[in-house]
């Protein structure tokens, strides 16, 4: 490639920093408007996170944490992030990447050939759990049997289980993600305009210790702007991936993620204040009232939008009964779920080799079709 | 002739036959063109399959959710579509949708 010298352009005044006033500015900051050059950029971005974890206190000194890493932009620029504070700041934490293989053929093993150069990267520790052997069933497989629609839905619940189980080998409690402001501001407004009123109030917390589960996770990134993000990772020259998972992403939240898109369009500031107004939303508290329908419901149900309710009467066990995993249900829900698929599976045989690599391309097809 | 190159990171070289990198020429004069005879020549020669510039255009402008770098400097820096191009420039668009 030619390398043309080309004249320096003069830089106007309006071009500089406005933190250092020497250097060319380079980006702008969604939180405020404010003109950075790279250096001052680096410093601020980091500053900010470091001020939210100790505003929050999240960690221990001697802590060992697990980073959950993907390959993908936030969590890597988080394993870099959290090396560089540790560092910094001494905050005395040993640090582990944690990685979930879903067995998405063409998404999962390319992005965690990332991980395993990020663990040489950033020389951590690197422990890759994945469904195939803890639940003997991969996401294609998965796929293959049940379609794309659930796709998340079943999912997510496996990785949440995944993660913890991961962490629990590795004897650590505490998993940090990458989840980042604009996911939360997301998370917010889709339990909005879902009225789903109960995950609203937690969606705002940096830091989760819940019942259902034995380790804690926090995010560091909390009040971290994705635009920020991505250009860290640019500027830094960091290694992620970003091809998207061949299943569709929930439908919902891409709906919600377009409206959050166009609405910091025009007011940037926008994440924050929805963050802002996650964080001050707190429920009425319902009196108990004694439910006088008398549905006799199944022990499961699944709902219209791929959710799973669960029947609460015999709450006293703490305990799945199949695999043992925390659970307030006699079965937890990542058993219910592959319960339900095991019964299927029985149902259509297939032919593993071929059909399940393209399942994802076949289901899509399939989906497509209409009578 | 203005000689520039064009990048499409972080999930967006989808609309571009999985190519990351893309020289483009575009046919005027240094100091009549603009980014936005860089965004509709995209348009024309860059983008593989019509039905992908909603990737990439909305409203008759760049998406919102990508950013857009020229020569590493975000664009609302430099005047945005009005920047005038020269030659040599480099003009990136990331995806910041894409993945977690
Ligand atoms: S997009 Fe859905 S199916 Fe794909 S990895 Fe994420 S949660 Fe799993
Ligand atoms: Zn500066
Ligand atoms: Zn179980």
């Amino acid at each position: 490639m030619p390398v043309e010298s080309k004249p320096e352009k003069k830089l106007k005044v309006t071009a500089l920093c406005e933190l250092c006033h020497g250097r060319k500015a380079v980006m702008k900051r969604p939180k405020n408007l404010q003109k950075l050059c790279k250096e001052c950029f680096y410093k601020v971005f980091e500053t900010e996170i470091h001020n939210t974890i100790t505003d929050a206190n999240l960690f221990q000194y001697g802590e060992t944490v697990a980073i959950g890493a993907s390959g993908g932009k936030d969590s890597t620029v988080l394993a870099s992030i959290m090396k560089t504070l540790n560092e910094r700041y001494n905050y005395g934490l040993k640090l582990v990447l944690l990685s979930i293989d879903e067995g998405i053929v063409g998404y999962r093993d390319d992005s965690l050939d990332t991980v395993k150069r990020n663990k040489i990267q950033y020389d951590m520790p690197l422990e890759i759990v994945s469904y195939k052997e803890l639940y003997n069933w991969s996401m294609d497989e998965i796929v293959a049997c049940s379609g794309m629609r659930n796709s998340c839905t079943y999912c997510g619940v496996l990785r949440r289980q995944a993660l913890d189980r991961g962490a629990a080998k590795l004897n650590i409690n505490h998993i940090v993600t990458g989840h980042n402001a604009d996911d939360m501001a997301e998370t917010v407004l889709m339990n909005i305009l879902r009225g789903d009123t109960k995950r609203l109030e937690k969606s705002c917390s940096i830091l989760t210790e819940s019942a259902d589960s034995p380790i804690k996770r926090s995010k560091p990134f909390k009040y971290t702007y994705q635009k920020e993000i991505v250009l860290y990772a640019h500027y830094k020259k960091l290694d992620y991936f970003s091809t998207e998972c061949s299943y569709a992403p929930e439908a919902f939240r891409g709906t919600t993620r377009e409206l959050l898109k166009a609405l910091e369009a025009n007011r940037p500031s926008i994440i924050m204040d929805i963050i802002y107004s996650g964080e001050h939303f707190e429920l009425k508290r319902k009196k108990q009232t004694v439910s006088y329908k008398n549905k006799k419901k199944d022990e499961t149900q699944i709902n219209a939008d791929g959710s799973i309710s669960l029947n609460k009467d015999f709450t006293k066990a703490n305990k799945c009964e199949k695999c043992g995993y925390l659970s307030s249900n006699k079965l937890c829900k990542a058993c219910v779920l592959l319960g339900g698929l095991e019964a299927n599976r029985a149902k259509i045989t297939l032919d593993t080799d071929t059909s399940v690599e393209g399942a994802a391309k076949l289901t899509r097809t399939l989906e497509h079709l209409s009578f | 002739m203005i000689k520039v190159k064009i990048e499409f990171l972080g999930g967006l070289d989808v609309i571009s036959n999985k190519q990351r990198e893309h020289k483009l020429i575009i046919d005027k004069e240094e100091g009549e063109a603009t980014m936005k005879d860089v965004i509709s020549a995209i348009c024309e020669k860059i983008i593989a399959d019509e039905k992908d510039i909603p990737v990439f255009i909305e409203d008759e402008t760049v998406r919102p959710g990508i950013l857009v770098l020229i020569n590493d400097t975000d664009w609302e820096l430099e005047d945005g579509e009005n920047y005038v191009i020269e030659s040599g420039d480099v003009f990136t668009f990331t995806s910041t949708l894409h993945g977690g």
